[in-house]
């Protein structure tokens, strides 16, 4: 097999409504864990990495690795800009330096993106066991 | 069955006061006026997910508790700490707030709030440049022109746009909704006849553009209030504005001082400014000089990406070369409901709008140094309190880490992310809705919250359980001196 595919993208993490009403419903609810356990990217990058609809990448930056499904984004085109709402699995990978100025970075962040059918997408619980051994 | 009206919705910046609720049996049934947040909130606040009990983490877990033990609990583990962080306060009440400060000052801790990690460059470019502002009833009945940068209402604050600025029916300016269906029925009327186009003349539909481009009668010339809407994505909102500027990622200070520029009749001498042509923009200037009352919302594209703060610097220093030539106002769109409240009240009581620390006896402010995030970072914090928020799921991973590693106490109604980290977890009643209080609107105008239904049994609102806590700190410490 060769090299699997991989695109430089720039990362930005923001707030949807889905996002929006998964956090009234709860932040243990499935409704929320499934509104934020996802990646926005536009088609055509999509086509370019040979991913579908709904299934697994892997997003890297310098910070972090997590694996989240792929979703169409409707808000296309966007090319090499990709989008993932706030919540845990947005937060492995965003770069803490606050800059002197006390707000780490959330938006804009360069970032690879490659498929990865073979990964799960965490759930709540182990993401949060892996990371902090606690809870 | 009892209708609760004039209702305030506790969820974003925008604090509508206008929800209507239908109680049955202690219990929300209907909503009425509010968006799908606020449905979401009050139909389903008091879902599986909610905390009853208070907890205490024993040999790992998390096991209930009395209230009393879990108070007592939490003031010794601050009673104790050296330089605890007091972190939340955007979703409670300005009198919680109030107690959460005297707290902090009693401990020699830090407090800071979640602005710290959305609009704390706004405050601190504020600070430094000024902002002319207004209340958004001022921009409902009187703004011409509305300016959405790195914000996208639809989604973050459902209902701005049509209680407060383009869709809203003010006294000398109408909504412009009406325009808005037009564009859209002619919008999908261009797209079905495109693609019938595809289907029977071409069979390769890649040989044809689908980039649909609407074109209207230039939206200079329309009547009415004008919407422009500048982002990196082409949002919701983006779809209803009347001019649409897809700013490339970390360029808005470019765009920024290109405006400025253009306003000031300047040439441009390149042909793009941050990957839009500079004709377009030559457009959109214009328009913003021709308005007759214009107001610029941003949020928190502009707060944080590439330049930060200086993008603040920026946009209010355009507004303020607007004045020059128009009426120009330019706010902050504030996410939870509580956070200008939070800032505000945190002014009064210590001078500084957040990231406040106590440690040397008086009020110190140098965000970067004594903001949470940093001082998570730098791994100096030995205890913490959380109040009504989410730091472990908002902050970057590396910050989170260190304060689930500290002796945490949580006072929160959900069983959210940093609860499940906690070492004393107190359940607290939602103010707004199972509690009164008093919050902040994003133009700063305080709004009572009712209390509509009553908390679950033993269940007590953010204040009192920090007043109780507080109470028993300073008996521990006279203890202390009294041996
Ligand atoms: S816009 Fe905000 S305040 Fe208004 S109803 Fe929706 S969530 Fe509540």
């Amino acid at each position: 097999m060769g090299e699997k595919p991989k695109l430089r993208v720039t990362l930005l993490t923001g707030r949807t409504i889905e996002q929006g009403v998964g956090k009234e419903h709860g932040k243990s609810s499935k409704e929320y864990v499934e509104s934020v356990s996802v990646c926005y990217m536009d088609p055509e990058d999509m086509k370019k990495l040979g991913v579908k609809d709904k299934t697994n990448i892997q997003v890297s930056t310098a910070f972090g690795s997590v694996v989240v499904k792929a979703q169409k984004s409707l808000r296309a085109p966007h090319p090499s800009v990709i989008f993932i709402p706030y919540g845990p699995w947005a937060n492995v990978i965003v770069d803490p330096e606050t800059h002197g100025i006390g707000m780490p970075s959330f938006k804009g962040i360069p970032a690879t993106v490659e498929p990865a059918p073979e990964k799960p997408v965490l759930g709540l619980k182990e993401l949060l066991e892996l990371q902090f051994r606690k809870g | 069955m009892p209708v609760v009206k004039a209702v305030t919705c506790p969820v974003c910046g925008s604090l509508c006061d206008d929800i209507e609720l239908t109680i049955e049996n202690g219990r929300i049934v209907k909503v009425k006026n509010g968006c799908a947040m606020c449905e979401a909130k009050f139909l389903g606040y008091c879902c599986e997910h909610r905390v009853l009990k208070p907890m205490i983490r024993k040999d790992g877990e998390l096991v209930k508790t009395s209230l009393k033990e879990a108070i007592r609990r939490a003031a010794e583990i601050l009673a104790e700490a050296n330089y605890p962080v007091l972190y939340g306060w955007s979703n409670t009440s300005c009198e919680a707030t109030s107690v959460g400060i005297e707290l902090a000052e009693e401990v020699g801790g830090v407090i800071d709030n979640t602005s710290v990690v959305c609009h704390g460059p706004s405050i601190l470019s504020i600070q430094d440049v000024g902002i002319p502002s207004c209340t958004l009833g001022q921009i409902r009945h009187r703004a011409d022109l509305i300016v959405y940068w790195g914000s996208n209402p639809w989604s973050a604050h459902p209902r701005h746009i049509e209680r407060y600025t383009s869709f809203s029916e003010g006294r000398f300016e109408k909504s412009a909704w009406r325009g808005y269906v037009t564009k859209i029925k002619a919008l999908v009327g261009r797209k079905k006849i495109q693609s019938a186009i595809k289907r029977l003349v071409l069979k390769k539909p890649s040989q044809i553009s689908t980039h649909l481009e609407p074109t209207f009668v230039s939206p200079i010339m329309r009547k009415g209030r004008k919407l422009i809407v500048i982002d990196v994505r082409r949002t919701k909102t983006a779809e209803m504005a009347d001019f649409f500027v897809q700013v490339e990622p970390n360029k808005d200070y470019e765009l920024l001082q290109a405006f400025r520029a253009l306003i000031r009749d300047q040439e441009l001498a390149v042909d793009k400014v941050a990957g839009v042509p500079v004709e377009y923009l030559e457009d959109v200037a214009d328009a913003m000089v021709s308005c007759d009352f214009g107001a610029l919302f941003f949020g928190l594209g502009l707060t944080m990406s590439g330049a930060k703060l200086r993008n603040i610097d920026a946009a209010l220093s355009l507004v303020r070369d607007l004045n020059m030539r128009t009426k120009f106002i330019i706010m902050p769109m504030r996410g939870h409901f509580n956070v200008t409240g939070a800032n505000t009240v945190s002014t009064w009581q210590t001078g500084y709008p957040y990231a406040v620390d106590f440690s040397l006896g008086y009020p110190r402010y140098n965000p970067g140094e004594t903001s949470v995030v940093d001082v998570l970072l730098r791994k100096e914090s030995d205890a913490a309190l959380i109040v009504a928020s989410d730091p472990v799921s908002n902050f970057p991973h590396k910050a989170a880490e260190h304060l689930a590693e500290n002796p945490l106490i949580v006072i929160d109604p959900h069983m959210n992310v940093t609860a499940q980290m906690a070492d004393v977890l107190i359940p607290s009643a939602f103010v707004g809705i199972e509690a009164a209080g008093t919050a902040y609107r994003m133009d700063h105008v305080p709004i009572p919250l009712k209390k509509v239904v009553n908390p679950p049994r033993g269940i007590l609102p953010d204040e009192e359980i920090l007043r109780r806590i507080l109470a028993e700190i300073r008996k521990i410490k006279k203890k202390q001196e009294a041996a």
